[in-house]
C-alpha cells in the first residue's frame, strides 16, 4: 500500500531531509541516490526504522521492497536503535594478529554485553566493523567517529570509564 | 586547420598562467613565514593523537605572539608506528621531523627548537638526525645508471671531509637509493644537494639562501665539489644541476630517514608533503600540468597509446593493462560513457588508498580527467567506502576546488572538453570492490556481482561503456604524462611496470606505507624498510593480497614482488596489503580468520561461494577445536578447488586462496592439528594443554579459584596440579596466575 506523495501525508523525516530527497528525485537516475539518502537518514536518526524506509521509498519514488532490500544488504545500515556511543572494533587482519580478540573480550566484560548488543542505559553499543585502514596502529576501535589505536585489554576499562564520567558530569 | 594550430598551446598557456599565479601567491606567503610546523592530519595520525599536538602548538604560538610561525596540515607520510609526526620546516635547512609527539613533547619542541633554535634530539624520528651540523649533504643515487664505475659517493665525501679535518660529528649525509626518481638527470650518477653551511649559532631565523644542487658523473667532480664548495665556500657553477621538483622535495624531506630513502614514490609523491586541502600546493608541484598537456596537444587515441606504452597495470589486484581497458571503452559504440574510481578499499590490512585519498586527493581527480578525455566520458564517479569519513571529506573538497579553478566542469581550461565528478558512498559491503557489484551499488541497488562478459568497458553503468580503475591506478596516471611513458616503463620488472604501494602491518617494527619499484623482494620490504620482526621473534610468513591472497613462507622471502611472481607462488598482489606473521600465529587459525571474513561477506548470489565457504569454515573450525575427522584436510582441499573453479565473481573464486596457500606451505601445521591434536603456535585454545610449573608455583590458589570446572587442586602454599581429563582449555588459570607458573603445551 504505497501512498503517493500528495502533500497531505505527514512525514516524520525532517523538512531538509525531505527537500534533499526531492532534489534527488529531480535528477537523472533518482534511484541511484538511494544509498546516499539512507546514509543521511541514518546520520540524523541513528538508525533506519520501518517508517523511515517507507517514507524514503515514497519520497524518492522507488519501491519499498527495494529500500528494505538495500538497507538489509549493506552492513553499514542499522535497523535497530543504537547506544549513544557506538563502539566499532576493527576486524582487520593486522588487528587480528595483534590481539584484537582479547580487546573485544575486554569490551564485552567491561560493558557486560555481547557483540551486537546495547547496554541497558543505552550508552554503548558494541559492533564489529570491517577494516578501518588504521592497520599501523593495530588493534584499533572506533567510538563514534574517533579512532583509538594501539589498544590493549587493560586500556579498555579506562576508556569506558572516561566516557561514562563525561556523561555523568 | 589554422584554427587547430591556434588552439594548440592555448590550454597550456592558460595552465602556465594559473600555475605562475599560484607560485607567486605561495612565494609571498613563504616570505612572511619563518617556520612552518607541519602536522600530520589523517585518520591514522589523528588516532595517534595529532590533534592534541596541534592544539598545543596553537596555544603556544598564540602565547608567543609570533605571526611568522605557522601550522601546516599534511596527509600521512606512511610511517604509522611513529605517528603523530611533526615536521619543523625552515628554508635552507633539512627539515627536522619528530616522532610520537605528545603535548608534553610539543612544549619542549616549541621552547627549545622553535624559539631557541636547538632541536630536541631525543624526540627526532628514528633518532637519525643530530643536533648541529656544519655541513648537510644529501645524495641521490641514480639507479638507472648501470655504468661500471659507480662509486660510493657518500663514503668518498665523508672521508675527504675527514681528511681535511672536518669532524665526523659536524657532517650529516643523507643517501637515497631510489632508483626511479631521476627525470631530468638521466646521465648523472649522483644528484647532490648541499644545504647552506651552518656557521653561526642557530638562532631560528630563516636563511634566504636555498640549497645548491650538483650533478656528479665521476669521482673527480665530487672531489672538486667537496674541496671548493664545502671547504672553501666557492660554488662550482659548471657542475650545477637543474632542480627537479618531484625528487628535490622528497630528498629534502626524507633523505635522512632509512624507512623512506629506499622508497620510490609515484603514487604517494605528494602524501605527507602537500596540504591535501589546498589546491595551490598541488599546482605548485606541477599538479594538473599532465592534464593540461594532454588536453592541449594529444588526441584521445594518443593518450591511450601512451598509457599502453607505459605498461601501467590495474593496481586494484587483478593487474589488467590499464591502457587496454581504456582502449575498449574508447572504441565502444555508445556515445554516453562513464568512468569510475574504485575507492572501496575493502581488503583488511590495506590502507594505501585511504592514505592517498586523504593525503593527495587531487592526483586522483587529475588522473580521472585524463582518463575521461581518453575514453570520451563526460561524467565520473568516485565510489568511496563509508568507513573512511575523512577521505570522503577530502575528496569532496578537492572536487570543489578543482571545479572552482576550472579543472572540472564545462570546457576544462578553455578546451572543448567537459567533464565532472561526483562522489558516491559505499555502505559496508566488501563485495562492492568487485566492479560489477560496485556499479550496481552506484545505481542504488544491492551490491551483487553479475557474470562477465559483457565487461564494463562494453556495458557498465546504466548499460553504457564504463572504465573502472582503483585509486592507486588513477594516482599513477598523471605521473606517466608528466615524465613520459618510456620513463615510467623503465622502472619495475619485465611485465609489471612502475611502483606499488604496500601496506605493511602486523608483526613488523616499522608499520606503514611502503612504495617500491615492482620487482623489489619481500625481504627488502619487510626487513630493510620494515625493520624486521619486533621482540626478537622469528618471521613465519607474510600474507599478501588480503582475503583473496595467500601466505608466503620464509623460504620464498626472496621472491621479487610483481603480479606474476606472486601468482606463481599461490598468492596475489591484490591491493597491496602485506601482513607479517611471526611464530606466535597459527597458520590454520589465520586461514580460518580469512575464511570467516569471506564467508560473512559473501553476497549469497552463487551457491559455491555462499555454501562452499561455510562448509570450508566448518571443517576449519573442527580442525582448530581438535575435532577433526579423517580426511578433513583432503576434503578441505577438494572443496577449495571446486569453489575456485565455479564461483561467480572474483570474491568467491579467490576466497579459498588463504586456505590453499597455507595448505601448500604449512601443511605440517594442519597435520599436527588433525593427527596429534596439537597447535604448535599455541593459539587454538582447545588444543592447548595447561600444566603447572612446579618451580614457579607458590601455591596461592588463585588459579584454583578461577577455574570454572574446579580441576585444579593443591593445598595452600604447595604446588598445585591440573586434572587434564576435566580441563576445558579455557585458559582462565593462565591469565589469572601472577607468577607465570602455568605453562601452555
Amino acid at each position: 500500500m504505497t501512498k503517493q506523495n500528495t502533500g497531505e501525508r505527514a512525514y516524520t523525516l525532517e523538512r531538509d531531509l525531505q527537500d534533499f530527497i526531492a532534489s534527488c528525485r529531480k535528477r537523472e537516475h533518482p534511484e541511484s541516490f538511494l544509498i546516499t539518502v539512507l546514509h543521511k537518514v541514518q546520520a540524523r536518526c541513528g538508525y533506519l526504522s520501518n517508517e523511515h524506509m517507507q517514507e524514503v521509498a515514497e519520497l524518492l519514488g522507488v519501491p519499498a521492497s527495494t529500500v528494505s532490500g538495500v538497507a538489509t544488504f549493506y552492513h553499514f545500515f542499522r535497523l535497530k536503535p543504537q547506544g549513544k556511543y557506538m563502539i566499532n572494533f576493527c576486524l582487520g587482519t593486522a588487528c587480528y594478529v595483534r590481539g584484537a580478540p582479547l580487546v573485544v573480550d575486554a569490551f564485552r566484560e567491561v560493558l557486560g554485553i555481547e557483540v551486537g548488543e546495547t547496554t541497558k542505559d543505552c550508552l554503548f553499543s558494541l559492533e564489529a566493523t570491517r577494516c578501518l585502514g588504521v592497520c599501523g596502529l593495530a588493534p584499533v576501535a572506533m567510538i563514534n567517529e574517533e579512532v583509538y589505536g594501539k589498544l590493549t585489554p587493560t586500556a579498555i576499562p579506562g576508556i569506558i570509564d572516561t566516557i561514562r564520567r563525561r556523561e555523568e558530569a | 586547420m589554422d584554427e587547430e594550430v591556434e588552439r594548440v598551446g592555448k590550454i597550456l598557456e592558460r595552465y602556465t598562467t594559473v600555475q605562475n599565479e599560484t607560485k607567486e601567491r605561495l612565494a609571498k606567503l613563504a616570505n612572511e613565514r619563518c617556520i612552518e610546523i607541519q602536522i600530520g592530519d589523517a585518520t591514522c595520525e589523528n588516532a595517534a593523537g595529532s590533534q592534541v599536538a596541534r592544539n598545543e602548538f596553537e596555544k603556544l604560538i598564540e602565547a608567543s605572539g609570533r605571526k611568522d610561525i605557522v601550522i601546516k596540515k599534511t596527509g600521512c607520510t606512511g610511517r604509522c608506528s611513529a605517528e603523530p609526526i611533526v615536521g619543523v620546516l625552515q628554508r635552507g635547512r633539512m627539515p627536522f621531523k619528530y616522532q610520537s609527539v605528545t603535548a608534553e613533547k610539543v612544549r619542549r619542541i616549541f621552547t627549545e627548537h622553535i624559539l631557541g633554535g636547538q632541536p630536541v634530539i631525543d624526540f627526532l624520528l628514528d633518532k637519525k638526525t643530530k643536533n648541529k651540523y656544519r655541513h648537510q649533504i644529501a645524495f641521490f643515487k641514480n639507479g638507472a645508471y648501470t655504468g661500471q664505475d659507480v662509486f660510493d659517493a657518500a663514503g668518498r665525501a665523508a672521508s675527504r671531509l675527514a681528511n681535511a679535518g672536518v669532524q665526523k660529528e659536524e657532517v650529516k649525509i643523507g643517501v637515497s637509493i631510489n632508483p626511479g626518481l631521476f627525470i631530468a638527470h638521466e646521465s648523472l650518477q649522483y644528484y647532490m644537494i648541499i644545504f647552506p653551511e651552518e656557521k653561526a649559532r642557530n638562532t631560528g631565523s630563516t636563511s634566504d639562501a636555498d640549497v645548491t644542487r650538483y650533478g656528479v658523473t665521476k669521482p673527480a667532480d665530487l672531489d672538486r665539489i667537496i674541496d671548493s664548495h664545502l671547504l672553501k665556500g666557492e660554488a662550482q657553477p659548471d657542475l650545477f644541476a637543474a632542480a627537479d621538483p618531484l625528487f628535490d622535495r622528497y630528498l629534502k624531506m626524507y633523505a635522512d630517514i632509512e624507512f623512506f630513502n629506499r622508497q620510490t614514490r609515484f603514487t604517494l609523491r605528494n602524501s605527507g608533503i602537500i596540504d591535501p586541502e589546498n589546491i595551490d600546493e598541488y599546482i605548485f608541484y606541477d599538479g594538473f600540468a599532465a592534464a593540461a598537456r594532454v588536453l592541449d596537444g594529444m588526441s584521445p587515441q594518443e593518450v591511450v597509446e601512451a598509457v599502453k606504452k607505459s605498461g601501467l597495470r590495474g593496481r586494484g589486484g587483478a593487474g589488467f593493462l590499464t591502457g587496454l581497458k581504456w582502449e575498449f571503452a574508447q572504441k565502444a559504440a555508445t556515445p554516453k560513457r562513464f568512468i569510475i574510481c574504485n575507492a572501496d578499499e575493502g581488503d583488511p590490512g590495506a590502507f594505501m588508498d585511504r592514505s592517498t585519498l586523504e593525503g593527495d586527493p587531487f592526483s586522483i581527480v587529475e588522473g580521472m580527467i585524463i582518463g575521461a578525455y581518453a575514453t570520451g566520458a563526460s561524467q565520473g564517479y568516485c565510489y568511496i567506502r563509508a568507513e573512511y569519513p575523512l577521505a570522503i571529506k577530502r575528496v569532496e573538497k578537492a572536487i570543489e576546488m578543482a571545479r572552482a579553478q576550472g579543472f572540472l566542469g564545462k570546457n576544462i581550461l578553455g578546451s572543448d572538453f567537459s567533464f565532472d565528478l561526483e562522489i558516491r558512498l559505499g555502505a559496508g559491503a566488501f563485495v562492492c570492490g568487485e566492479e560489477t557489484a560496485l556499479m550496481h551499488s552506484i545505481e542504488g541497488r544491492r551490491g551483487q556481482p553479475r557474470t562477465r562478459p559483457p565487461f564494463p568497458a562494453a556495458s557498465g553503468l546504466w548499460g553504457c561503456p564504463t572504465t573502472i580503475n582503483n585509486v592507486e591506478t588513477w594516482a599513477n596516471v598523471p605521473v606517466i604524462f608528466l615524465n613520459g611513458p618510456e620513463w615510467f616503463a623503465r622502472l619495475g620488472s619485465e611485465k609489471s611496470k612502475g611502483t606499488k604501494v604496500f601496506a605493511l602491518a602486523g608483526k613488523v617494527i616499522n608499520t606503514g606505507l611502503v612504495e617500491v619499484p615492482m620487482g623489489t623482494t619481500l625481504r627488502e620490504v619487510i626487513f630493510d624498510i620494515g625493520g624486521g620482526i619486533p621482540g626478537g621473534k622469528v618471521f613465519k610468513a607474510v600474507q599478501t593480497g588480503g582475503p583473496s591472497g595467500g601466505c608466503i613462507p620464509e623460504s620464498l622471502i626472496d621472491t621479487e614482488v610483481d603480479y606474476d611472481s606472486l601468482a606463481a607462488i599461490g598468492s596475489i598482489m591484490g591491493s597491496g596489503g602485506m601482513i607479517v606473521v611471526d611464530e606466535d600465529s597459527c597458520m590454520v587459525d589465520v586461514a580460518k580468520y580469512f575464511l570467516e571474513f569471506t564467508m560473512s561477506e559473501s553476497c549469497g548470489k552463487c551457491t559455491p561461494c555462499r555454501e562452499g565457504t561455510l562448509r570450508m569454515y566448518e571443517i576449519l573450525e573442527r580442525i582448530t577445536r581438535g575435532e577433526a575427522r579423517d580426511g578433513d584436510i583432503e576434503r578441505l582441499e577438494r572443496l577449495a578447488n571446486l569453489i575456485k573453479k565455479t564461483a561467480l565473481c572474483g570474491l568467491g573464486q579467490t576466497a579459498p586462496n588463504p586456505v590453499l596457500s597455507t595448505l601448500q606451505h604449512f601443511r605440517n601445521e594442519y597435520e599436527l592439528h588433525v593427527h596429534s591434536r596439537r597447535c604448535p603456535a599455541k593459539v587454538c585454545k582447545k588444543l592447548i594443554q595447561y600444566e603447572v610449573n612446579p618451580e614457579k608455583c607458590i601455591g596461592c590458589s588463585a588459579c584454583a579459584r578461577a577455574c570454572p570446572t574446579r580441576c585444579i587442586s593443591g593445598k595452600p602454599k604447595t604446588v598445585h596440579t591440573i586434572d587434564a581429563a576435566k580441563c576445558i582449555h579455557c585458559g582462565e588459570c593462565f591469565t589469572t596466575c601472577k607468577f607465570d607458573a602455568i605453562r601452555k603445551n
